[in-house]
């Protein structure tokens, strides 16, 4: 067990406990230790003085690769990308090879995370077989094997009764289903948002209308099965009413936005650089202003990367042959906390850190999110005000897809705790 | 120039305004650039009449004529004009390639790179492929055609078939017709024409022709009737089939009826109208038999011109990356 460790100075940030001023964190035994304890007198203690203490970031959106696609990244370096972005807990998507359909290759993940990984790794289950679409994954073997949510991301399950019946069955377990929002035969071949630059460019075009329709679709669906439905990598103005409408009405639908989708347009692409090809895709202006006015207003709740890392031969093909995704866990917090804080004003860090703690910890029932006494001792320390520059060639990731390659960002993690251990620090 | 200049022996133009090794795409080419191919264009043409239909630009150079994607008529065009410039070439297709073998563009082209190509023209499906070459290889690469993209010897070669004709482009009114969406013809011709002046209208279905369109500056209409007296100049695309799906329009029957170039229509345009089309033509669907065998269409004199404006093509970006020029 870790020594225990004084954080004093620091502003302390703690949203699920309204928590924010000057003050003292204690972790002992890998907890949070209460109020009135004693601080052992081999505490480590460490001066957070212009610093923000926050509970340890929580990314529910990230691609670790391993079963299968270990050349692009690992577990181990997965976490050690997680720990240098400021997270101490991230959720992994079963899109591997083989995916995370069945009980024995969730608990071979949750195995070989616990031996490598850094910072806390949880699973995912596929929502369909293979995510194939087609027949319903084995959903209580997989409860039973760890799992934290279900999910074909990467995919969309186009049968809405196959939907529906998932849904109703993932209830049962107390499951949330995460979905990746994509309607097929709107998309077709489409690599880019449908718009100007896509038709100026002459590539097959992703409308929006994809997305929206998706979000609409589990609207109704969250609502005639109760189970929460959670709208992946929001990227569009419809999703963006569609999820604020069935909010207030009280459905269990939530949404997430990444970073990526608010500090890029589709404009970006006019050079065929494959590092601003994702899905789905990088839209145009009153597309983020929408995701902006959502992330204000309280319809987005969640931030996420969609760490998605993609090896240098896999991306340096043509533009609508190459692999969607780039890396995230780094470049996240900073171009959220440069964004949304300080160049767009869009929120206050209260929300920002809420939206990266306790709202995906309570959307998938995850022990953490909270300084509350007696919590995991997972802390991550932000200077908000730090201004650094991204380089790739730095990352912990095992690939260096990133479009944010040289950027100045003003915020950043510079230190990561976990269970009283600092994993990371700047 | 000013008239005691000697006459230049081949190209009027200064060749050294050319600055670039490759030809991509006519999207981020000048006025002055546009006008300097097309009237290098001209000084070429005439090579083809000759007796010995040879200069020496490009002795000495080898060329790879790296088709992905299938094509007639502008690989040997390319070839045609490469040959006529002295190059060796090599022709090279996606089936004898070993893209086939999955090895990826990247190292197909450094392979070529590493047998020391000068030049590589580049037909491929994917938009976008020839700048990715470009950005990669010391050696010239011109586009060919680059999926929806751009194909812009064609649109130069329309632009020199106009020209020649009508001795300007400035001030006349082009209607491209039909499958715009898909085409990378009508991509090229609209930054061609619309640089040089030309008012252009795109013609065709509402779902082949995106309205996003009109930021470059053209107009769209799905009414062709009402513009035949008004064109200069009309340029019927190819409907093509290979790449059509059954949702954007409900038959080649229809689609004729909207917007084919049938006689009645050839007899409302102004007599002097040029009718032209990128070939190949499909008789009886987007332009009737007669009219493309028709005084005013110049769909063949578009081929011959092709190969001058491919001799200047390759001719100016070789002396760009070489520095040799004529």
């Amino acid at each position: 067990m870790s020594k225990a460790l004084l954080l004093k100075n620091g502003r302390v940030i703690d949203p699920a406990n309204h928590r924010d001023g000057v003050g003292e964190v204690l972790i002992v035994d890998g907890r949070i230790a209460g109020a009135g304890l004693k601080v052992p007198q081999d505490a480590e203690i460490i001066d957070c003085t212009g610093l923000v203490v926050t509970p340890g970031l929580v990314d529910l959106h990230v691609h670790l690769r391993e079963p299968g696609q270990s050349a692009k990244e690992t577990i181990a370096s997965g976490a050690r990308a997680a720990a240098a972005g400021g997270f101490t807990t991230v959720v992994c998507m079963p899109n591997t090879t083989p995916s995370l359909d069945s009980a024995s290759s969730v608990a071979w993940l949750l195995e070989k995370a616990r031996a490598e990984a850094c910072v806390r790794v949880h699973a995912t289950g596929a929502l369909s077989k293979g995510i194939s679409g087609e027949e319903m994954a084995p959903i209580g073997a997989l409860k039973k094997a760890g799992v934290v949510a279900l999910t074909d991301d990467g995919r969309c399950i186009q049968n809405h009764e196959l939907m529906r019946r998932a849904l109703e069955y993932a209830k049962m377990f107390g499951l949330t289903v995460m979905d990746h929002c994509q309607d097929y035969s709107l998309v077709g071949k489409g690599v880019m948002h449908e718009g100007y630059w896509s038709t100026v460019l002459g590539l097959p075009g992703w409308p929006a209308a994809g997305e929206e329709l998706i979000v609409q679709r589990n609207a109704l669906l969250a609502e005639l099965t109760g189970t929460p439905v959670h709208c992946q990598h929001l990227s569009a103005a419809g999703s963006v009413r569609a999820l604020r409408e069935a909010r207030k009405r009280g459905v269990p639908l939530s949404g997430e936005v990444c970073p990526h989708h608010i500090a890029l347009s589709d404009e970006s692409v006019k050079g065929y650089d494959t590092n601003f090809k994702m899905n789905p895709p990088l839209r145009s202006e009153e597309h983020i202003e929408a995701l902006l006015e959502g992330i204000a207003d309280g319809t987005i709740t969640i931030l996420a990367s969609d760490h998605a890392p993609h090896c240098g031969f896999e991306k340096e093909v043509e533009f609508d042959q190459a692999p969607f995704g780039i890396l995230g866990l780094e470049t996240e917090l900073g171009l959220f906390l440069d964004i949304l804080i300080h160049k767009r004003k869009v929120i206050d860090l209260n929300r920002l850190i809420e939206m990266y703690t306790i709202n995906p910890a309570r959307l998938l029932g995850l022990d953490c999110g909270t300084l509350s006494p007696g919590a995991l001792g997972d802390v991550t320390l932000i200077n908000p005000g730090l201004e650094w520059r991204v380089d790739r060639d730095a990352s912990f990731s095992l690939s260096r897809n990133t479009p944010f390659h040289g950027w100045e960002l003003k915020g950043r993690a510079v230190r990561t705790i976990v269970g009283g251990s600092t994993v990371w620090k700047l | 120039m000013s008239s005691s200049d000697p006459p230049s022996l081949v190209v009027k133009a200064e060749p050294a305004r050319w600055i670039h090794k490759d030809l991509t795409g006519l999207q981020s080419l000048t006025k002055e650039e546009l006008t300097l191919l097309l009237d290098t264009a001209a000084a070429f043409k005439s090579v083809g009449t000759r007796h010995i239909k040879k200069v020496p630009a490009l002795r000495g150079k080898t060329l790879v004529n790296f088709f992905v994607e299938p094509s007639t008529r502008t690989r040997i065009s390319f070839e045609l004009a490469a040959e006529r410039l002295s190059a060796d070439v090599i022709n090279m297709s996606a089936t004898a390639s070993s893209l086939t073998k999955g090895e990826t563009l990247k190292d197909t082209a450094l392979n070529l790179q590493a047998l020391h190509a000068d030049m590589i023209v580049l037909r491929h499906s994917s938009a976008g492929a020839a700048q990715f070459l470009a950005e990669r290889l010391d050696a010239s690469v011109v586009n060919a055609g680059d999926g929806s993209h751009e194909h812009p010897t064609q649109a130069l070669l329309d632009a020199f078939t106009i020209r020649e004709h009508k001795g300007r482009i400035e001030g006349l009114h082009v209607a491209i017709v039909g499958d715009i969406l898909f085409s990378r013809v009508a991509r090229s011709d609209i930054f061609a024409l619309t640089r040089l002046g030309a008012k252009v209208t795109l013609v065709g279905p509402s779902t082949l022709v995106p309205t996003e369109l009109e930021r470059l500056g053209v107009s769209i209409s799905h009414d062709l009737d009402a513009l035949l007296p008004e064109l200069d100049v009309i340029n019927l695309l190819r409907i093509q089939h290979e790449r059509q799906r059954k949702e954007y329009f409900p038959s080649l029957g229809e689609y004729t009826s909207l917007f084919g170039l049938t006689k009645a229509r050839a007899a409302r345009l102004r007599e002097d109208c040029l009718v032209m089309h990128p070939g190949p033509i499909n008789r009886g669907v987007e332009i009737d038999s007669d009219v493309a065998d028709s005084s005013r269409s110049v769909i063949l004199q578009q081929v011959t011109n092709g190969l001058a404006v491919r001799m200047a093509v390759l001719y100016l970006c070789n002396a760009a990356r070489s520095g040799e020029w004529l």
